[in-house]
């Protein structure tokens, strides 16, 4: 932990990156206001990618907070001492106030990230935004090269954009995050992505594999990796990490289905993170809502935000050990990763509470383990693409 | 453009934070913090003065003999600290040198 300065700062794992300055503590004792809050200001995008981590139910435009709505909501955030939010999405450029509302962001003194695909900027917005006090660029990329990448995004000429708009980031002096998300697809790309990321000037790169809930597990099949193609990719991020030292910071999400122990998800159920949806709902995690069952409150109820987050039934359900069964509930692991993700374990059992079934120690481990060798091995290419329409299956000649 | 990265800390260096890092004393947890993209760093107070002192016209030599002054402290220890910390923080990318304006 111990980073900058003796300072206790960011564990490598990107899912930790903003970790409530806290010390070890109990987990009966209160949490603390998260530290950087993720605000998914509309679920409209024009791309299509098959790993889309939205939920599977999408907020329509119609439903999503009004400008005066997201800027209260700033406005709460940073008085209760939030520091740091990211503007994501779905695309969140498709909202036509994010140049005010990074403005209103930046006046009362939070941090801003863009988290974007980059495909409906234009330099003069993005340099709007620039003006507006934005801190940080993070953009998407599918791949390194337009086939495949724009193949993936579902978007046409979508990888060209990308490249332009990470150059006039730099351009504007913004720092700038290459996020790369991986699969069986366009693993074999890593080592020219990170060239690329480096190409690009970029001070961050995030290796991310998908993580197969929501819409990414209907095409599992087609993007699941294999063992081998996984140990390979960590050899690589390794070697790179080694080599760009002082030049590139390289984050790293490993898909969970090949570990032993599963990932602490989100930190822990409402220990350290919230988002708040495009409708309002503040939600443990952007997954969340694919929980059936839970009802989450909204910023648009006469509840305070800090209010929802310490004492609203969705945060309290999972939150801490007490919700556990066997055979969470005496591992000595528990408070070391909670138990893994609650969404994947709905996801893949039914019940949000059982053992995430990335864990050796779930009795479904072993089948879905199987499950994902046997897919990955697998002819199935085809994607399922994200869309408002409900989903549209790729032709067999790949268009 | 950006200000040079992979900065060698000098005496003679002018350090800045660059303007994606920011310095800012958190009222909620009674504690400074360092803004950065995706990261909230916690340096510790001898950190926050001496970053504090570094605004692109100061020299690194002239941040230690304030604060040599200060602490009536050793100046060669003193600057020899310093220049292990920024140096440190400026190969993770937090720090940069003011450099001549161009218009």
């Amino acid at each position: 932990m111990s980073d900058v300065l003796g300072i206790p700062t960011i564990p490598p794992d990107a899912s930790d990156s903003l970790a409530v300055l806290e010390k070890q503590r109990s987990t009966a004792e209160t949490f603390g206001i998260p530290l950087a809050v993720l605000l998914e200001i509309t679920h409209r995008c024009p791309l299509q990618c098959p790993y889309c981590s939205n939920p599977v139910e999408l907020d329509r435009a119609g439903k999503e907070l009004t400008t005066d709505e997201w800027k209260k909501v700033l406005s709460e955030l940073a008085e209760i001492g939030v520091l740091q939010v990211h503007f994501s999405g779905g695309e969140p450029t498709a909202r036509k106030d994010l140049v005010e509302l990074v403005k209103h962001a930046s006046d009362v003194g939070l941090y801003t990230n863009l988290i974007t695909s980059a495909v409906l900027l234009t330099r003069e917005r993005l340099s709007d935004l620039a003006d507006a006090g934005l801190c940080h660029v993070q953009i998407s990329f599918q791949g390194v090269e337009e086939g495949l990448a724009d193949r993936v995004a579902g978007y046409r000429n979508g990888h060209r954009k990308k490249l332009e708009v990470a150059k006039w980031t730099r351009e504007l002096d913004l720092p700038l995050t290459v996020n790369a998300v991986m699969h069986r697809q366009n693993l074999h790309q890593l080592p020219d992505i990170i060239q690329m990321a480096v190409d690009l000037d970029a001070d961050r790169l995030e290796v991310a594999n998908v993580q197969y809930y929501g819409w990414a597990l209907k095409n599992r099949a087609a993007l699941m990796p294999t063992v081998a193609q996984l140990d390979e990719c960590t050899e690589i991020v390794e070697e790179a990490r080694e080599r760009l030292k002082g030049r590139l910071t390289i984050d790293y999400v490993v898909p969970d289905y090949y570990a032993l122990r599963p990932k602490k998800c989100m930190g822990g159920w409402g220990r350290q993170f919230f988002n708040i949806s495009p409708a309002g709902k503040v939600l443990p995690c952007h997954a969340a809502e694919s929980i059936t069952g839970l009802e989450f409150e909204s910023v648009r109820s006469n509840h305070s935000i800090a209010w929802i987050w310490q004492n609203s039934d969705a945060f309290n359900r999972y939150r801490g050990t007490g919700w556990m069964k066997e055979p969470c509930k005496s591992c000595e692991f528990r408070e070391i990763d909670f138990g893994g993700c609650r969404c994947q374990a709905f996801a893949l059992t039914g019940d949000a509470a059982n053992t995430d079934p990335a864990c050796a120690l779930s009795p479904l481990h072993e089948t879905i383990f199987k499950q994902a060798e046997r897919e990955a091995e697998g002819e199935t290419n085809r994607f399922l693409y994200r869309n408002f329409a409900g989903g549209t299956l790729e032709s067999e000649n790949g268009t | 453009m950006a200000g040079p990265r992979n900065i060698s800390v000098s005496e003679a260096s002018r350090p800045v934070l660059p303007r994606h890092a920011k310095l800012k004393y958190d009222e909620t947890r009674k504690v400074w913090v360092i803004l950065a993209p995706e990261r909230v760093l916690a340096p510790d107070e001898i950190a926050v003065e001496v970053l504090q002192l570094c605004d692109g016209q100061r020299n690194v030599g002239e941040i230690a003999d304030r604060l040599a002054a200060k602490y009536a402290a050793p100046r060669e220890a003193i600057l020899a600290d310093v220049i292990v910390m920024l140096q440190d923080l400026a190969e993770k990318g937090f720090l940069t040198e003011a450099r001549e304006k161009t218009p």
